[in-house]
Order: C-alpha cells, then structure tokens, then sequence
C-alpha cells in the first residue's frame, strides 16, 4: 500500500496498526492492497461485479471485519459493490470506511454500495468513516449506497460519521425489517466552506414488533449546504424514530426533510427535528466557566457530534 | 472581595430594573441577597458575571475594575456564576462539563468529591449528558457542581441554588455551602429565599424594587426581615376564609 493510504486507515481507523487483528480487505485505487480471511470471516472477489463477498459462519462471536477502501490520487472514479452476509446468531463488527485524497485538479471518487444480509437474530454494530484530504482542487467525492436486509430478531446498528473534507457526498441507505428485527443509525456529518452533503434514509417496518432509531446529528458550516430525507415506513405493528438536529454555523444552509408513512393502526411512528445556531445560552454557560467564545462554539460542536 | 458601587441597570424599554445600589462581599463570608420577586436579584447576579453591563457604576473585584470585563475574563479571573436556570446541552456529559470548569482533566475521585457535594453519585452521572434527561432537580445541583469545579476562584454567585432540590438533598447542599466558606475562603454571594440558607449567611442584603431596603449582619437583619412588605390583599375579598360573602 501506498504512504497515502497508509495515513488514511490511520484516520478512519484507530484499530489500524500497519495492519489489522482479524479479518480484512484493503482497496485502494481500486485495487486490493491486502486481505486476510478467518475460519469464521471469509472474504471473497465477486468475478461479475468489482467488489467481494463477506461471509460471516453462524454463531460467530466477537470478532471484526475491517473493509476500507481509499482513492489516493485524482482520475479515479472507484465503484465497489461489497455483500455482507451475516450467519444465524452471529455478533461482530464491521468496520468499513472510505479516505479520499487528490494533490491535483482531477477528481477522486469513491462509490461503495453496500448489501448487509442479516440473518435471524444476529447481531451487527456497523462503524463507518469518511474523510477527504489533500490539497488538490480537484473535487473529493463520496457517494456511499447501503441496502439492509434484516431477517426476524436481527439487529443493526450503523455508526457513521463524516467529518471533513468531502466536496460532495449522496449517501442513500434503504433498509427492511422482518419481525422484531431492530435497526439503529446514528449518522454525523459536518461540513465546511463549498461542501454539499445529501442523505436519503428509506426505511421498511415489514415484521411485526420491528423498530427504528435514526439520530442524525450535523453541522454546516462556511457555505456549505446539506439535504436531510427520510422515510420511514411502518407497515404493521411498530416503532419508528428519527431526530434531524442540525446546528448552522456562519452562512451554512440545511433542508431536512422528514416523512413519516403509517400503514397499520398499530404503527407508531415519531419525528423530532431541531435546526438553528448553537443556543445562545449554551455558549454564555461555557463562557462563565472560562472559556472564549470560539472555545466554547467549539466544545459545543464536538459534543453536539459525539452525542 | 467585590465590591458593587451605585450600580444602575436599565432594560432597552427605559424600565429601570436595579436603582443605585451598592454593597460588598467580602472572602471567606457568605452574603445572602432575598427580597421579593421581581427585585432585581438575578439581575444583580448577571451583572456581576458579566452576562449584562449596568448602565452605570463600578464593580471592583479585589479592588480593580472589572466593570468593562466581559463574562470570559471575569471567569478567567476568579467570578463563579451558578445559573438559575441550568443550561442544557446535547452531547456534553456530565463529565466534560465538570473537565471545562477545572480546565483540566479530572480523576474519578476528584469528579465524586465535587458531585459527592451536591448529594450525586460520580458513577451514575459522569457519563450522562447534560440535557433534558436530567430532572430538573438532578440539573440543578450539576450546574452547582460545575461552579464548585472551578479552580482558583474568588467570588462564587449562585442563583436560588435551592430551587428544585428535594429536602433531603438540601441538607447536603448546606453543609457544601459552609465547607466553602469554611475552608477555600471565597467571597461567597447566594440569591436565596431559603431560611435555612438565610440562617448560615454571614451577611444579608434585601433588596425590593431594584433597591436596597436594607443590609447588615444576620443577627440585626433577619427579625426584621419582612419589615415594610405589604400583605397583597384581594380587593374583592376572596381571599378571607370562606371567600366572597
């Protein structure tokens, strides 16, 4: 792998130490830059599609699977399709995430459209990080697609976080729950200066006594703008619940759109969305406690990101 | 010790809230401002942290003028400031908060010292945001905590701490507040209609319709603490056993 590759996984990982514990796969330019499958994680080239397969045996346990994926330099537009497929009962991580970087002013690209499988009453917390870096004028973009498929009793929690340096992103996730399947996305994003950043949440309740929780917290700051959509569906029985908090810095701009669609009686179905500058008292709080007013925009916004 | 000299506070409306009022308060004595709603107490506490400017007169803390300070550097320089109303946040625990005060990390025995003073547990809180999830009581003695945090401090102002906390962890509160004056020797100023409160102050201030009416040592102010407050009678009577005749 190339250095800046290498300080990339640094970023988007803090598990990377050169390489990873467990089982792995790391892309770069579109290439594979270094694999590595377990007894109970396989990890497989699709041959009609660039991409892989990941297959998780049953009843595993404790165990990560790393797939980041870079772009290291302009004039790549990188397209990857990678299947998860989760065995019965299983309980892992999967850390996957995407860094891109151009020194130039052609364009680097990543689009990673990911199918998560999950199998009856598995268990699957889903970290993901984006990055752009470099100083090239040539655009950063990520356009991530995740496509869930959870079977009755699984669970899926997704941890994504974007945080700077992405020109544009359109991050669209779609997700189907069987009965008493649960799916739990805590998304952050941030961006700056010219950036745009979209996502679109489609969410079908289908299995009685399924649940959502979707927490969408960001920041627009300088010019940047961002486009908030969801939907989410409760077909019978269940609980759905998205909260849109956005906090707009300088001449940052956010639309949030959310949609609710309740087609049984039973469907019980909550939005809260929240956008506007940092609270003004907020930052009195902090200021009493000896903070400068930039300090304290500061702390408010790394908090506001973490929680 | 600060001092207050003929401060003058006008809102934007032209009503004018504080009228000319001065006192001081002294380190290691706690002073205890009460007096009717509306007042001016709280304006006077805001004043003194900096959240508003008087319109005229001094605030001297430890003899310099600070009056043209804003809210930053007086906290920089030793004012403490526990709100009214606690401020929440999404995002910031309990824990971070309790960090920002001391400006420094702290160790898990520190943050119980400092929860352990307003009657918490460390272990159930610290890690706990600082937003809506709290009872009103529970906010209320973390933002105590989060102005007993705070190193090197000269003058600490709470606003009604007593409000929203129950009876049995106001007992604690009490014996916090004599600790305070006991042992770190600041310049103590609680805005309190509490008689507990009123009965551990060194000093006591009444202030009425944004005046002081009157002020001096406990002992000679409170047995004629209600002196000069009229009973608000219902003209129409309703207010006699048995209503409205």
């Amino acid at each position: 792998m190339n250095d800046t590759t290498f300080s990339l996984l640094s970023i988007l990982s803090d598990d990377f130490n050169g390489t990873y514990n467990g089982a792995f796969n790391i892309r770069e330019n579109s290439q594979c830059a270094g694999r590595r499958s377990t007894e109970n994680i396989k990890i497989e080239s699709k041959t009609d599609e660039p991409g892989l397969d990941i297959y998780i045996k049953p009843g595993t346990k404790g165990e990560t699977v790393y797939i980041p994926a870079c772009v290291t330099h302009g004039n790549v537009d990188d397209l990857v399709y990678n299947d998860f497929h989760v065995g019965e009962g299983a309980d892992v991580v999967i850390v996957a995430g995407c860094g891109v970087h151009t020194d130039n002013d052609e364009e680097a690209k990543h689009n990673g459209i990911h199918r998560f499988f999950l199998a009856k009453g598995s268990h699957v917390l889903y970290k993901e990080k984006h990055i752009g870096t470099g100083n090239g004028t040539g655009a950063k973009k990520i356009d991530p697609v995740t496509d869930a498929y959870l079977e009755e009793d699984s669970v899926l929690e997704m941890d994504t976080v974007q945080i700077s340096g992405v020109d544009s992103t359109f991050r669209k996730t779609s997700a189907k729950l069987g009965a008493r399947a649960k799916l739990i996305i805590h998304e952050r994003i941030m961006t700056d200066g010219d950036e745009k950043a979209s996502t679109d949440f489609s969410v079908d309740l289908n299995g009685e006594d399924s649940g959502v929780d979707l927490i969408s917290r960001s920041v627009a700051k300088g010019s940047s703008h961002q486009e908030y959509h969801s939907r989410i569906s409760g077909n019978c029985r269940c609980t759905g619940h998205s909260e849109c908090d956005a906090i707009l810095v300088g001449n940052g701009t956010v639309n949030a759109a959310p949609e609710l669609f309740a087609g049984n009686i039973d469907a019980s179905l909550i939005h809260e969305a929240a956008i506007g500058k940092i609270a003004g008292e907020q930052i009195i709080k902090l200021r009493t406690l000896g903070l400068t007013q930039e300090k304290a925009e500061e702390k408010i916004i790394e908090g506001f990101l973490r929680g | 010790m600060l001092e207050l000299k003929n401060i003058r506070w006008k809102l934007d409306s032209g009503e004018e809230i504080l009228k000319d009022v001065s006192f001081t308060v002294p380190d290691g004595k706690l002073t205890v401002i009460t007096g009717p709603n509306g007042g001016g107490k709280t304006s006077l506490a805001k004043i003194i942290a900096g959240l508003e400017k008087p319109t005229a007169g001094e605030i001297l803390l430890d003899g310099k003028n600070i009056t043209d300070w804003d809210i930053t550097e007086r906290a920089v320089n030793g004012i403490g400031y526990a709100f009214q109303q606690p401020v929440r946040f999404k995002g910031i625990r309990v824990r971070d908060l309790l960090e920002l005060a001391a400006g420094e990390t702290l160790t898990e025995g520190e943050m119980c010292s400092v929860l352990g003073e307003v009657g918490l547990c460390a272990q159930e809180y610290i890690n706990r945001d600082v937003d809506a999830s709290l009872s009103g009581g529970e906010s209320k003695r973390i933002e105590i905590a989060s102005v007993l945090a705070r190193r090197n401090s000269k003058v600490l102002v709470f606003d009604e701490p007593e409000a929203g906390i129950d009876l049995w962890s106001f007992t604690g509160l009490i014996d916090a507040f004599e600790e305070l004056k006991q042992k770190h020797g600041e310049a103590l100023l609680i805005i309190s209609h509490q008689e507990r409160i009123l009965d551990i102050a060194d000093n006591i201030i009444v202030i009425a319709d944004g005046k002081i009416r009157m002020q001096g040592d406990k002992d000679e102010i409170l047995p004629q603490l209600l002196a000069g407050e009229k009973g608000n009678k219902c003209p129409l009577g309703k207010d006699k056993k048995g209503g409205m005749q």
